[in-house]
Order: C-alpha cells, then structure tokens, then sequence
C-alpha cells in the first residue's frame, strides 16, 4: 500500500474519518444545538468535495485493482457529495421542526455517502458489495429515524428487509460470475470474457442476478414495490437524499460493471434492459396517476425517471452509440438531482407534524399566497415533465437522442408517450398550486428557501447553457470505453 | 451589443423587459401593471413594423439572419437560429399587433390577479415570436413547447367554469403531438448532422419511406395545433373557456402555429411526402370546412359558434397550403393573417357584450342593434368579413386558395375545391343566423335581465373602439389592397414550390 492509493479513496477516507469523529463531537453539543452537527457535517462534506476536485484530471488504480480513480468518479463523486450537501440542508431544519433531531443523522449520512463514493470507484465486485452494503445500512436506519412513528418504522423496516433481499441476490450473483472467470476484478471479468475462458451460461445468470439487485436499489420495475411505502414513510429529508443519492450510486455501479465487464454479453441483454426501462417507465408514470398523496407520486415519478434513465443502458453494447447514450445517462441524473430536491424542499416546506401537509389538496392556493414557493415547484413540475425552458428537456432530448441513434425507435415512442402522461400528474400539481383556492401553510427556513429557490434557478438557467455539463458528463465517460 | 440590439431578438425577448418591470410593480396597482403591459406590447409591435422595413420583399431566402453555436457537443449541431421571410414577415406583424389589442380588451374584464395576467401573456408573446423566427429545429421546439405554459395559466385561472378541464385537455392535447415531432427532430439531428432547418432543406435526400414517417410525425403535431378535423376536439373547450383575450391569442395567433409548421418544415423539408399526402390533406382539409360549418350552425353559445367556425376556417388555410401551387400557398397565408384578424375580432365582440351580460347563450339575446348601433354595424362587418363578403379580407383570401386548389397538380381533382366553395355558402349561413339572432328582430330577454340589475345596455365606449378599430382597417386593407401583402411572401413562396415542384417529377 502506497500513498497513491490512498490518494484515490481520499475523499472516502476523510468522510469516514469524519463521520467517526462527528460521533464523539456530537456528545458534547448540547440538545437542542444540534443544528452544529449539521453544519461541522457539511464541512466535512465539503472538503471531501474539495479534494475530490483536485482529483479531477488524475487517473489510477489502488489497492492491486480494487477501487480506480477516474473521470467517472470524480464526476460521480461529485454529484453524490452535492447531493449530500443538499440533504444536509433539507435535514437541518426539518429535523428540529419534527422533534427528531438527534446528532447520529447527520453521522448516518456521512457514512452512507462514503459507501456511495466507495460504489463510484469500486473496480471489483467485491468491493462494489463491501460499498452497497455501507450505503444501504445507514439508510436503513434514517428511514426510520422518526422513531417512534409507525409509518417511519414501517418504512426502515421494509426498506431493511427488501433491500437485505437485494444484497443476496447481488451476492448470489457474483458468486456465479467468480464461477464463470475465477476472478472478481471487472478487468478480469472482462478478459476471461474476451479470451473465451468464462463459461457463458453461468455469466450470464451471474450478471442478470446482479442486475436484479441493483434494480432494487434503483427501484426499477418490477422491483420497485418497496419504494412508495418506503419513501413515504421515511422522514422527507431522507427520501430526498435516498432518492437522489441511492439512485445515482446505483446507477454508477450499474455503468461501471456493465460497460467495462460485461460488454460482449450485450446482445443477450440488451433485451432484458429494454423491457425492464419500458416496465418501469410505463408502470411507474401510470400508478402515479392515481396517488393523492404527495410524497407518493413523487415515489411513483421516481420510479419512473429510474425507468428513463434505464434507457441509457439499453444501446451499452453498441460502441458508436454507448458513449454519448452513458454521458447522456450522466446528464440526465444531474438535471434529476437538482429537480429531485427542489421538490422535495417544496414537500418540506408545507409539511406539519405527524404527516400533515402532504395531500395534494394541501396545496391549494398556493400560487396565490407563497407566490415563489408556487412557481419553483411549476418549474420542478415541468422539468420532470420535460417542457421548456427547463433542464428536464434538454435531459430527455439527449436521452431519446442517443436511444434512437441506437435505433431502438419503440423504446423510444414508449419513453414520449409515458412523458406525455407524467404531464397529467404533474400538471395536476400546478392545477391545485394555481387554480383551486385554499389556505396552505408554508414553513420558511433559510436553508430549506436556499436549497428550493437555488435548485428552480439552476433548473431553468443551465437549461441554456447545458452544453458544459454534457461535456463535462462525456468526458468522464471517455475512459470508460 | 449588437447582438442584443439585433431587431430579431429584440422583437422576440423585448417582452421579458415588461416581465421584469412587472414584477417590482406591487400587485394592487392594477392600471400600473395594464399600462406597462400595454405599452411593452406596443413597442414591439413598433419593433417588428422596424423588421419590416428592414426586410427585403424581393429576397426569396432568410433575412436578418442570427446565427450562433448554442450545443455543439459531441457532435451535436444546435445553434441559436433566427431568421424571418416571406412565410413568417407577416405572422411576425400579426402577433405584435394582436398582443396589444387583446392587453386592452383585457381593461375591464380582468379584474383578478391582474399582475400574473400579464407576466403570462407577455411569456406567451415571447413563445409566439420565436415560434415564428426560430430556424433551428431544437430552439423550435423549444419555444413550441414554451407557449403550452402561460396559455395553459391563462386558460386555467382566468377561464370559464369548466376551465381546469379546458385547461389541461389543451395541454395534453398539443404535447401529444409536438413529443412525435421530437423524435422525428431527433432522428433528423441523428440522421443528418444538423438540426438547421435552411441546412436541412439545402440538403435534402432524405429516402421516401422515411421521410412518409418523418412526414407524419411533424403533421401530428400541428394538425393538432390548427386544429386539422378529426383532431379538434380540445379547440371548442380551449376556446370556449379561456377568458376573451386568450381566445383572441389563440383563434389569433396559436393556432397558426399549426399551418406555419406545416409550410415551414412539411413541405420543404419532406416535399416527397408532402406530394404523395397532398390529396389525403386536401380531404381532411374539406371535411374540416364542411363539418366546422355544419357543426357552429348548431351551437346555441356564441363563443363556441365562433371556435367551431374556426375550424371550417382553418381547413380552407389547410387546403390551400397542401395545393401546392403559388396560388393556394399564398392564400393559405394571407388567409392565417384573415382568420386572425376576424376571427380575433370576433371574439373581442363576443367578449364586450359577454362583460355585460354575462351570457353567450343565443335564446336570451335580440333586437340588439337599436339599443347599440356602433356594436351592431362593427359586428356586421366582421361577420361579413370572416364569411368572405367581396370587398372585405376574408374574399381575397378564400378566392385565391379555391382559384391554387382548381388548378392543382397535387391534389389531383377539381371536387375539393368544388366542395369547399359550399363552404363559403355554408359560412353565410351560421355568421348570418348569429348575426341574426342577436341583433335584430324583437328585443330579447336579456335586455330587461341587464336592467333588472340596475344598469342598461351600452354601446361600445371609446377603449373597446380603439380595441376594435385597428382590427377594421385591416380588414377593409387587405379586402380593397391586398397586393402589398402578397408582395411581402411571393419571392419566398416560389421558391418554396419550387421545391416542391422538383419533387413532384
């Protein structure tokens, strides 16, 4: 072990590191002050970010093999240490205001987004279960973090036991793979292929229980079933974060293994992606149709953006198309991460105790009396509907581009016509917001107006200039291939 | 600087200047937040009649051309692209000049959330303007899409009872099309390298077969827009619901955003297709025409009179374009301009009377004509116009697309035209029973309901004169002297069929 290697598991070091140390800090600041855990957690957050970007540029290898440092996950380790920072600031607030600030949720998330980091620079199977697992647990407990409440409970518990579940299925298929190529490294896995000494048949049901797994994590149809009771129950500051960041890791560890290990299984898969990105864009936009409940469709809507970020994996085994079709992947999860938690915030902001506040009909009148509340969350609604002039376009137009230059034209005549009706849901939103009188009552928090009111900016202003994330999301994918 | 100083851009984002001014306005002072409305409006209805000197009626290509890289990566060709020619010079004049009018009939009749009111309108007149400028297909859609947002606010919080349904049935309506248009933009950036509508014409060469699919995905999305029969149906909601100045918008401008797509992309950029649909158009075109004229003879509300009228309207637009001949082309066009006019006109005059009585229903009205003149002799010449009366605008544009769909190669049989001429017929019957019904004869019971509220009906004051009066000049203008607006689109409707002309041999 040399100092190169620590050097790319920098940012993952220092964050558990810190993570640790924020659980002593934490017993001597005083209840009720607890909103300096939050702020010593986002410096550490912060920093992790710094180094991060100094990182930007290097490439290597640590540990014989284990984990890489490249473009990729620098770009990725970015995002999820953004993301952490933006449920640090939802939390902050929201915590204290539900009476369920306690010092260990800020120490959970930290730890929760080292294992995603780990997730981003994992190179070998082995360690991409060491950093789901790091990433899952925490999460297991912050979705019950409103103990004593039931729903809170009920959600952990679920999510704990669904998601054990998922980890055997990850498990169970990197056994079989390590069958097929007596290796675990991905490099490995991907020359063992090459050279004709993997045995195809346990590879293949090797790599299709790996996907099963992260389905799970991504909530992909039809293993999605855990996420609306889940996300509903959980604390909304935990849904945020879990949504934006479970699915962003997951999504990184799906690229890394599919597009370096498993290329040539592409035409065997190829299929499997496609109806799974079909299933879960059409299921997901069609059950949110019919929730009334806030926190619920946008589970639902979630679901949904899961299955059209999916699409970006469909044309993987085509070399032309798999590079801007990942970077377009890339974008897409940029633009969700910024329209993610800025609506979420919006939920927060109306939220009361004991789950109060999250009906749609709590949103009534709200056009009229929080006028800028109301038109952020016009604009979250018509980004994840993708209507001009907001990042949500431009992300599906590069999307549906590169799944049509991977000439898949019904996936993509099925990812406009489910667009088409994510509108409905979406405009029922801005119906209540603008057309229906009521009396809504918003919290106003610094951090939470910061986090909704820099989120709506950033959706329409990069909707203008976008071509520099999209470079930015090409270049990191350029090692890869 | 000269960038921004650009007429083009000037004429499409001077709007967001009132936005901004508007939004330091404090909400109660409502006539502070009309006049600024009013008088951004109106200055870029000044700055389009600029363009229009700037413009060379004799250039048959793209003028005032701006043209910069906006995505370019990974070999992505979109650029921020404005252009105007013969086909849109005019679309561009008809919708700065209709803007204002419909902020000032807004005067009276918006009294709620006044400020929002005009942020919207203002956004929507930006989306309109690029509609009509933008030469590159992305930034097309882009503003296409655009202009779904503040007419769905207009319609949706200051429409009619039934105004949430209108509301969104407006919006999925239109997106159900224009995403079919997105792929085959998509697959046309793919497939061809670029997203430049002149470019992509230059080029052309796209295989037959496909430009039958390309062909179909962009007229899905605009035969929704025109409203093409059978895909009406959201229009009579739309426009019935929607408060008076968003109908006038709508009849006015939105929905020539539907034929201008089909003469701006369609025919150009598939002329193959367009040939081989030709005949399939011109039918529909005629089933429009006949059954929106059937369908308004029956209505017992005025508005939604004057929306399924709309329809007959339109189709005979439709008709022309797909003659594919000068003639049609240039009556299709100077027809958007007609129906925009009259029809607008139209729904300002509904709009004035409907403020005070609060009614559309045809039973209730009568005799109208001796308790207000001025109303009655405006409302006969626009009803005189919009059936197409010699002398008024609506003639020379339906006798010019009847004269290019006689004659027309591409559509192959004298009997459309034949049958749109019933049409014309048609049209004189249901605007004749309107007019009719509301103004002449016994005095009908809602003059004794308006007095039983304690005021009497009144004539048109001065505001809605000045409303309407721009709107009859135009009328008389194009109906006496038409040929300078045929001068402005000739050079670029040639060309145009010039195109078209190659792919028919």
């Amino acid at each position: 072990m040399t100092q190169a290697d620590f050097y790319t598991i920098l940012p993952i070091i220092l964050l558990v590191a810190w993570a640790s140390a924020l659980l002593l800090v934490d017993l001597f600041i005083p209840k009720g002050r607890k909103g300096l855990t939050a702020l010593l957690a986002a410096v550490g957050l912060a920093a992790a970010m710094g180094i991060t970007l100094t990182q930007s540029g290097h490439t290597g290898v640590g540990f014989s093999g284990m984990v890489v440092l490249d473009g990729f996950s620098v770009f990725v380790n970015l995002l999820l240490l953004f993301t952490g920072l933006l449920g640090v600031a939802l939390a902050y607030g929201y915590v204290k205001r539900l009476g369920i600030e306690r010092g260990e949720y800020y120490t959970l998330l930290l730890f929760s987004i080292a294992g995603m980091l780990l997730m981003a620079q994992a190179a070998d199977l082995i360690m991409i279960f060491l950093a789901l697992e790091l990433l899952s647990i925490p999460l297991y407990v912050l979705a019950a973090f409103a103990h004593p409440q039931a729903e809170s409970e009920e959600a952990g518990l679920k999510y704990f036991l669904l998601g054990a579940f998922s980890s055997g299925f990850v498990v169970y298929g990197i056994a079989l793979v390590f069958g097929a190529t007596q290796t675990t490294a991905l490099s490995g896995i991907a020359a063992a292929v090459s050279a004709g000494t993997a045995n195809t048949m346990l590879m293949l049901i090797g790599s299709a229980l790996i996907l099963v797994g992260f389905s799970f994590k991504v909530a992909a149809v039809p293993f999605h079933m855990w996420t609306p009771d889940v996300y509903q129950g959980a604390p909304t500051s935990v849904t945020a974060f879990m949504a934006a960041g479970a699915k962003i890791a997951g999504f990184a560890a799906l690229l890394r293994v599919f597009s370096t290990a498993f290329p040539s299984l592409a035409a065997d898969l190829t299929p499997v992606l496609w109806v799974l990105a079909a299933l879960t864009m059409i299921v997901g936009n069609l059950i949110a149709v019919s929730q009334t409940n806030i926190k619920r469709m946008l589970a639902y809507s979630s679901i949904a953006h899961a299955g059209y970020i999916l699409m970006a994996f469909v044309p993987f085994g085509n070399p032309d198309v798999a590079p801007i079709s990942i970077a377009a992947g890339l974008f897409y999860l940029v633009s969700y991460v910024l329209t993610n938690f800025g609506s979420w915030g919006v939920v927060i902001a109306l939220e009361k105790a004991e789950g109060k506040g999250l009906n749609l009909d709590d949103y009534a009148g709200l056009g009229r009396k929080y006028p800028g509340l109301a038109a952020a969350m016009t604009i979250f609604m018509l980004s994840l509907t993708g209507i001009p002039p907001t990042l949500g376009l431009v992300g599906k137009f590069y999307l549906f581009r590169a799944v049509i230059a991977g000439g898949f034209y019904g996936l993509a005549i099925i990812g406009v016509l489910t667009s088409l009706v994510s509108a409905y849901y979406y405009l029922r939103v801005v119906v209540i917001m603008y057309m229906r009188d009521g009396e809504p009552e918003a919290t106003s928090e610094p951090w939470l107006n910061l986090t909704w009111a820099g989120m709506a900016l950033a959706t329409v202003v990069l909707s203008f200039v976008p071509s520099f994330v999209f470079e930015w999301a090409s270049q990191a994918v350029m090692k890869l291939f | 600087m000269d960038f921004v100083l650009h007429p083009l851009n000037l004429v499409t984002f001077f709007p967001l200047v009132g936005v901004l001014v508007l939004f330091f306005i404090n909400p109660a002072r409502k006539n502070a937040l009309r006049w600024t409305a009013l008088i951004t409006s109106l200055v870029t209805f000044g700055i389009s009649l600029w363009v229009l000197t700037l413009f060379d009626a004799s250039n048959p290509d793209l003028q005032l051309v701006i043209k910069l890289p906006w995505i370019q990566v990974a070999g992505w060709d979109i650029s921020y692209h404005l252009g105007v020619d013969g086909l849109s010079i005019l679309l561009v004049l008809l919708t700065s000049f209709l803007t204002p009018i419909s902020i000032l009939s807004t005067w009276t009749a918006i009294e709620e959330r006044v400020k929002d009111f005009m942020l919207f309108f203002l956004m929507l007149e930006v989306g309109m303007m690029g509609v009509f400028l933008a030469q590159d297909l992305f930034l097309f859609y882009v503003f296409w899409e655009f202009t779904l947002v503040p007419m769905y606010f207009l319609i949706g919080i200051w429409g009619g009872p039934q105004r949430i349904y209108a509301a969104i049935k407006f919006f999925l309506y239109t997106m159900a099309g224009s995403i079919l248009m997105l792929l085959a933009i998509l697959w046309l950036g793919i497939n061809q390298g670029t997203f430049s509508v002149p470019d992509l014409i230059a080029a052309g060469g796209i295989p037959v077969h496909v430009q039958t699919w390309l062909f179909l995905a962009f007229a899905m999305a605009f035969a929704i827009k025109v409203p093409m029969w059978p895909l009406h149906s959201w229009l009579p909601d739309a426009h019935v619901q929607a408060p008076t100045a968003g109908s006038v918008i709508l009849a006015g401008v939105l929905l020539k955003m539907g034929t201008y797509g089909f003469l701006r992309f369609n025919l150009p950029l598939f002329p193959e297709a367009a040939v081989r649909f030709a005949p399939t158009m011109a039918l529909l075109a005629v089933i429009g025409i006949l059954y929106g004229a059937a369908v308004s003879y029956s209505q017992q509300d005025i508005k939604k009179l004057v929306a399924y009228s709309s329809v007959s309207h339109l189709g005979f637009v439709m008709l022309g374009l797909f003659a594919l001949n000068p003639q049609g082309i240039q009556g299709g066009i100077l027809q958007m301009i007609n129906h925009g006019l009259s029809t607008g006109a139209l729904f300002l005059l509904v709009g004035m009377i409907y403020e005070q009585t609060h009614t559309r229903d045809f039973d209730v009205y009568g005799g109208l004509w001796k308790i207000m003149p001025v109303y009655g002799s405006v409302m006969l010449i626009v009803t005189l116009s919009s059936m197409g009366l010699p002398g008024l605008n609506g003639f020379v544009g339906e006798f010019t697309i009847l004269l290019g769909a006689f004659g027309s190669n591409a559509i192959g049989s004298p009997w459309y035209a034949g049958l749109a001429a019933v049409g014309v017929i048609l049209a004189a019957i249901y605007m004749l029973y309107m007019f009719q019904k509301i103004f002449l004869g016994p005095a009908g019971s809602i003059v004794e309901t308006v007095k039983e509220h304690g005021h009497a009906l009144r004539d048109l004051n001065a505001r809605e004169i000045i409303t309407i009066v721009p709107l009859l000049v135009l009328i008389f203008w194009i109906g006496l002297y038409p040929k300078p607006f045929f001068t402005l689109m000739a050079p670029a409707v040639d060309k145009l069929v010039g195109i078209l002309q190659m792919a028919m041999h």
